[in-house]
């Protein structure tokens, strides 16, 4: 299963892309996609947030489902949905994910 | 301190208000992010894991109290109340709004402060000493130096498209601590035999994914020739560098591709051309801006008071700082005092915005108002008085920037690493932490000795691991963060380039790694004068992978 993941324009905050084509900030928000031609379609959707000044460098990413949510299968994307592991304090507060 | 002049001034706010209007053209859609990402890295601002990342020039990391609480005001104001120590002794902010940094690089120009030059393949913001002008076994102070290289270096337009970043060091003593041999061109101050100031020159030093030692190109470089042979080593590096390959494009791969002979010919060819030109530095102008370095009016004083004494026998937290965080100072009764930024477990290099405030306000009351960051990610106050050192202890305590470690085990240099960086393949932080915490204990930390552990998050070597006593690599391996361990890297004036000691190891792993190898040295070493660096050179690598991985 795959999630699109960017950072947004305005702050540097880390989205992904959700229902109704709203960029959130919270992994457990994001929507899957399933197979090369879901993950296409949605990233000419980044695309076009990236035309329009929402977001910067999209890529879509790797997740499973477990009991936690959704989880980024490399740690270096579970990092980037927590925030850094060295700040607890600065940890996404919405995101149920676990480094 | 140097003070900007018009020039200076007017060239920052120029390129604030520049960025300013850069920044509004991005937001309204003027300018794609391929357009705007060169022009905001060129005023030092990043886009990372989480965020965006300023990065801010100190120029030979001194700066002075109102600077540093202009620092801690953005910390505070525009980001999450912390600022970050580079090893570039740049302070980087991991949290700004792209819509609040044109405010925030006024708010430096205020204080003579930007972020120029901060990344990009230019000149770098050029590193100095950090005990500068005060150190007792400095020739000469290398940062008049420094200031005329930066303002040559400043916006040069033939050199703000290198084939690749460019980084200048300059030490001013015999005892390198500016890591000049592991930089682009490293200048060590000396004088010849008439007495005169000149410079060492090295060409080609660097860490990243191909360490290299820089090669020695001129035993004397007299004072007058600074920035011509300068100019005629980044002119042959930018004509001759790759292009074709980033990996391949930094000047120590053209040294060592072309070969160091062929290569110092075409530098002194293209410097025969310039040398006489509006290049050569005038004696007066280098003496003008000497005196914005002139030493602090400094009376000579005693040496430590019995009461200072008396307090050593009966605080052994005071003990330790007196035996590690002070370096000797040019003038008897003065000293330069290292503020620990390793706090036990701490994040290394790490100052929150209060704590910055009382760097600030320490400088003023007890340090002439000089303030230097080190490469090592620490702070210095550069000339504190031996009798104000019970005073200035307790306040640090109370700060939380008083531990004793300076230079110890614990003093370790780490990169941001996963935690932060996009480039990062590893996290380099907790490992640093971890290690902290594991060799924390005064006494223990003392008994070992002088030992640098630097830890990297990926091959680029921000934490200059190469050049650690024992130095730590993070890379990823099969979805998992692994640790590739070297030693016997140093990076003074005896530089030389770590080994790797074997397989790596997990996370879990490699702090016992680490003590292992420590435990080993102290079952094998001479005495307690035999550093670890100097026993690994005795002994060389087989006690050490015999105790990780066995007998061969």
């Amino acid at each position: 299963m795959k999630v699109i993941t960017a950072n947004r324009l305005l702050d540097g905050e880390v989205v992904w892309l959700g229902a109704e084509d709203l960029w959130v900030d919270a992994l457990i928000e994001a929507k899957m996609f399933d197979g090369k031609e879901a993950t296409t379609a949605a990233l000419a959707v980044a695309a076009q947030a990236v035309a329009d000044q929402k977001i910067v460098g999209p890529y879509d990413m790797d997740v499973t489902i477990d009991e936690d949510g959704i989880v980024p299968v490399r740690l270096r994307e579970r990092i980037r949905a927590a925030g850094p592991t060295t700040h607890p304090q600065f940890r996404k507060q919405a995101a149920s994910v676990r480094v | 301190m140097y003070r900007y002049d018009e020039f200076d001034h007017s060239f920052v706010t120029q390129r604030t208000e520049q960025f300013k209007d850069q920044v509004r053209r991005r937001l309204a859609g003027e300018l794609s992010e391929d357009e705007f990402k060169p022009l905001r890295l060129m005023n030092g601002l990043y886009l990372q894991l989480h965020a965006y990342m300023l990065r801010v020039a100190i120029p030979y990391g001194t700066l002075n109290g109102r600077q540093m609480r202009k620092l801690a005001h953005i910390a505070r104001t525009y980001d999450r109340g912390y600022g970050h120590f580079t090893t570039r002794q740049n302070i980087q902010f991991n949290w700004p709004k792209l819509e609040d940094t044109p405010a925030i690089l006024e708010e430096l120009a205020e204080v003579e402060m930007h972020a120029i030059q901060t990344s990009g393949n230019c000149i770098r913001n050029v590193t100095a000493d950090h005990f500068a002008g005060a150190a007792a076994d400095e020739i000469a102070d290398p940062r008049p130096y420094a200031e005329i290289l930066r303002q040559w270096s400043s916006l040069h337009p033939e050199f703000s498209f290198l084939p690749r970043k460019f980084k200048i060091a300059i030490t001013g003593a015999p005892n390198d601590r500016a890591a000049v041999q592991v930089h682009d061109i490293g200048l060590q101050l000396t004088r010849n035999e008439a007495g005169e100031v000149g410079f060492e020159v090295f060409v080609g030093g660097g860490l990243g994914r191909t360490p290299m030692i820089g090669r020695k190109v001129r035993d004397f470089l007299p004072e007058e020739d600074l920035l011509a042979y300068s100019e005629a080593i980044l002119r042959v590096y930018n004509r001759y560098g790759r292009r074709d390959n980033k990996y391949k494009a930094r000047i120590k791969i053209l040294v060592h591709e072309t070969g160091l002979e062929e290569l110092k010919a075409d530098i002194e060819a293209e410097f025969e051309k310039i040398r006489h030109g509006v290049l050569r530095l005038p004696d007066e102008e280098v003496r003008r801006i000497e005196a914005y370095f002139a030493p602090p009016p400094l009376e000579v004083g005693s040496d430590l008071s019995a009461d200072v004494e008396a307090r050593r026998e009966t605080d052994a937290a005071f003990a330790q700082f007196l035996a590690h965080n002070l370096n000797p100072h040019r003038v008897p009764g003065y000293t330069s005092v290292t503020l620990s930024m390793k706090p036990i477990g701490g994040i290394p290099g790490d100052a929150s915005d209060d704590q910055m405030d009382v760097i600030a306000d320490l400088a003023e009351q007890f340090g002439h108002d000089e303030i230097r960051i080190s490469h090592e990610q620490n702070v210095i106050l550069p000339h504190v008085k031996l009798s104000d050192l019970p005073v200035l202890f307790d306040k640090l305590v109370a700060a939380g920037i008083a531990e004793g470690n300076a230079g110890l085990i614990t003093d370790i240099i780490a990169c941001p690493g996963m935690d932060y960086c996009a480039l990062a393949t590893a996290r380099s932080i907790p490992v640093a932490q971890r290690i902290s915490e594991r060799f924390g204990a005064a006494e223990r930390q003392a008994e070992i000795g002088e030992l640098k552990i630097k830890i990297s998050g990926c091959i680029n070597a921000c934490g200059h691991h190469h050049v650690g006593h024992i130095g730590i690599l993070g890379l990823e391996k099969k979805g998992e963060e692994f640790y590739q361990i070297t030693l016997g890297g140093s990076a003074n004036e005896n530089a030389s380039i770590g080994e790797i000691v074997g397989r790596g190891f997990s996370s879990e792993e490699v702090v016992d790694a680490v003590e292992k190898l420590v435990d080993t040295y102290m079952g094998l070493r001479t005495g307690k004068d035999e550093t670890f660096l100097e026993a690994y050179r005795r002994v060389g690598d087989e006690p050490f992978k015999e105790t990780l991985y066995g007998a061969a």
